[in-house]
């Protein structure tokens, strides 16, 4: 920085003339001797320090730790060795995953592919839900109905996954000689969605149902408690707005779309770049306990190819190599969309 | 023109009423259903007779589980990782966003990126299933072989949760600091006495975060919890699920009730504690979301 003169003379006003700026001089002070500083603030402060180190070293321990085991990634892997004496193999692992063409390859471009698809069918389906049922909340005049209607609406939220997915698998579970298969596939069948074989042969087991279930458990889990905060929004316009919409003329459709909808779009802008930014980074949990061999085709992501080659095989280097792309991507996707949700509204999401 | 506009908001209305009720009754039948299925008979659950209420009621299945010691060691571990969990990462949560929520933090810049970073990029199951390794045999080597204290001190951090908290503590007004300062209060004092009181609820809904995410915490406890006698109450339900859906490993199943409703017992066993204190928490975890993430 650049210091002028007259930075350094102030005038005062009782004796008539200039004299020179303490206040500069410490300012000076600081700029010459900044680390000395430092240390002078951090000792006054030290209580202040004291209290962020152990938030600091469990974030270090267990969440930037593992961020140097991804140099695994590039090293060719060996169990017996750390990771920082491991031969080093440069991007053969990227190269293999990517350009080979061998199964392990076409694995790796189908996990991506159905990791994409399924984020995707989410966005489609999953995301309008909340809207709706907020609409619909905001519809229910009686204080005490719509809280039962919230009450077990946001319910599922609650559940664990393991919980949530093993009703799922006895609800459409196979049958087989001395059992029947599960309600819901009776009553999809009785209707005529699915066949008695499909049912018979149990819904999880089929690829071509996954995604559907997938998405279906994941509305029926987050739909409900996502209605918050667009109806957080909704229930701030003020009834004002409405009733001189009415003497406008204006109908219910009207209403919806003059009034409801410019003072929820804003949430509803913030909510799909949230959205859009994390399209790349699914559960794993929730597709580890529904999948199974049959279902590879449509359900493998990369988390669970990662987990599968990794943890339960011996290929640490691949794995880890399948999900830092993964993970690289979904990162820039999230920075983008939060750039651009704050060149746009104003409002940065961290 | 008068008429026209009632009729439409009637029938919006009551598409609304009937698709809520429709959602509501979807939301709650699987739980009904699980208790119905876990006190009905053998027959009328393998042939998927029950729909709504139970058949051919019996206990057995409870009984099963209420005799069995593995039932209730997991049952204990879980209230274990749940409450010590919770009290363990909600304490570093508010010493570490205290500080950050201070503006004559120094570096505060970059401790912020710090733990936002972490949202943003995670290193992916395998590095960090080799960094719990790692932990573990540092744990063991200090004389902590119990795993749970694994799972409770290196598992389950939220930085979403810190930035919460820290929302909350940098809205309490300074004013009051300072006349606390005035008082010769000390900076732990400051934080107990004046900004803890005031931001109790962010603090409960953290808090309830935070339990909700021990008590359903299941894929690190499987992989990192080797001692079957040490494992939380999920991952004993999905051991239990596996074994009573195989066909072979159910061949030789001959009791008066189906294995179907050993699991549905189970399940029901998980959610009661979660459903009795429900309606107290509710409040706290729709706060929790409006004050979430959102800064401007």
């Amino acid at each position: 920085m650049k210091v002028k003169a007259a930075d350094y003379l102030i005038y005062d006003e009782e004796k008539k003339l200039y004299k020179e700026d303490p206040e500069q001089i410490v300012r000076d002070d600081v700029e010459k001797h900044y680390w000395k500083h430092v240390g002078l603030t951090i000792v006054k402060d030290w209580r202040l320090y004291v209290m962020l180190v152990p938030m600091l070293l469990v974030f270090l321990f267990w969440r930037y730790f593992p961020m140097y085991e991804l140099l695994g990634c590039f090293k060719v892997s060996d169990e017996i060795l750390p990771v920082s004496e491991q031969l080093f193999s440069g991007f053969s692992y990227f190269k293999r995953l990517l350009v080979s063409g061998d199964a392990l390859s076409t694995e790796f471009w189908r996990a991506l592919r159905n990791t994409f698809i399924l984020s995707f069918y989410g966005l489609c389906f999953g995301f309008p839900f909340p809207i709706v049922l907020a609409l619909f909340f905001n519809e229910v005049r009686s204080n005490a109905a719509r809280s039962i209607y919230q009450v077990l609406t946001y319910l599922p939220k609650f559940m664990s996954t393991v919980v949530m997915t093993s009703l799922v698998a006895m609800l459409v579970k196979q049958g087989s000689v001395t059992t029947g298969y599960g309600v819901l596939s009776q009553l999809l069948a009785k209707i005529g969605i699915i066949s008695e074989e499909t049912a018979y042969a149990g819904l999880l087991n089929n690829p071509a149902y996954f995604r559907t279930i997938y998405e279906l458990s994941g509305i029926w889990e987050t739909a409900g408690y996502g209605s918050i905060v667009y109806f957080a929004a909704i229930i701030a316009v003020s009834p004002t707005s409405y009733e001189a919409a009415q003497i406008d003329g204006a109908g219910k459709m009207a209403q919806m779309k003059y009034v409801v909808l410019p003072s929820i779009l804003s949430t509803i802008v913030i909510m799909l770049i949230t959205r859009i930014g994390s399209l790349l980074s699914i559960g794993y949990e929730k597709v580890l306990l529904l999948y199974n061999a049959n279902t590879y085709v449509t359900a493998d992501v990369v988390s669970t190819f990662a987990q599968r080659y990794g943890l339960q095989g011996s290929a640490k280097g691949i794995a880890s190599a399948a999900e830092m792309m993964n993970n690289v991507i979904g990162m820039l996707l999230v920075i983008g969309s939060n750039t651009i949700a704050r060149k746009a509204s104003n409002v940065s999401l961290y | 023109m008068k008429r026209k506009l009632e009729i439409s908001e009637l029938i919006f209305k009551i598409i609304s009423y009937l698709f809520l009720t429709m959602f509501s009754i979807m939301c709650l039948y699987p739980f009904v259903y699980a208790i119905s299925a876990a006190i009905s008979g053998r027959h009328a659950v393998e042939y998927a007779q029950v729909v709504l209420f139970p058949k051919q009621i019996q206990f057995e299945a409870f009984k099963r589980m209420f005799t069995n010691n593995m039932f209730w060691n997991s049952y204990s571990n879980t209230l274990f990782i749940t409450l010590y969990g919770t009290l363990f990462a909600v304490g570093y949560s508010i010493l570490g966003a205290y500080a950050l929520s201070k503006k004559r933090l120094l570096f505060r810049k970059a401790f912020n990126f710090f733990l936002v970073f972490t949202m943003w990029f995670s290193a992916g199951i395998v590095p960090q299933y080799l960094n719990y390794l790692s932990t573990k045999k540092v744990f063991n080597g200090i004389g902590i072989t119990d795993d749970k204290w694994l799972v409770i001190i290196a598992m389950g951090m939220a930085a979403m949760n810190v930035i919460l908290l820290r929302n909350a503590f940098e809205n309490v007004p300074s004013e009051i600091e300072e006349a606390a300062i005035v008082d010769g209060a000390t900076e732990f004092q400051v934080l107990s006495k004046v900004y803890i009181p005031m931001s109790k609820s962010t603090i409960a809904t953290v808090a309830l975060f935070f339990a909700i995410s021990r008590w359903n915490g299941y894929f690190w406890a499987r992989q990192m919890i080797t001692n079957q006698n040490e494992h939380p109450l999920m991952v004993f339900i999905r051991l239990k699920l596996e074994e009573y859906t195989d066909a072979e490993a159910m061949a030789g199943w001959n009791e008066t009730y189906a294995s179907d409703s050993v699991v549905y017992a189970l399940i029901v066993c998980s959610i009661v504690p979660i459903l009795i204190i429900y309606p107290f928490i509710q409040k706290y975890f729709a706060k929790g979301v409006n004050v979430g993430g959102v800064k401007e």
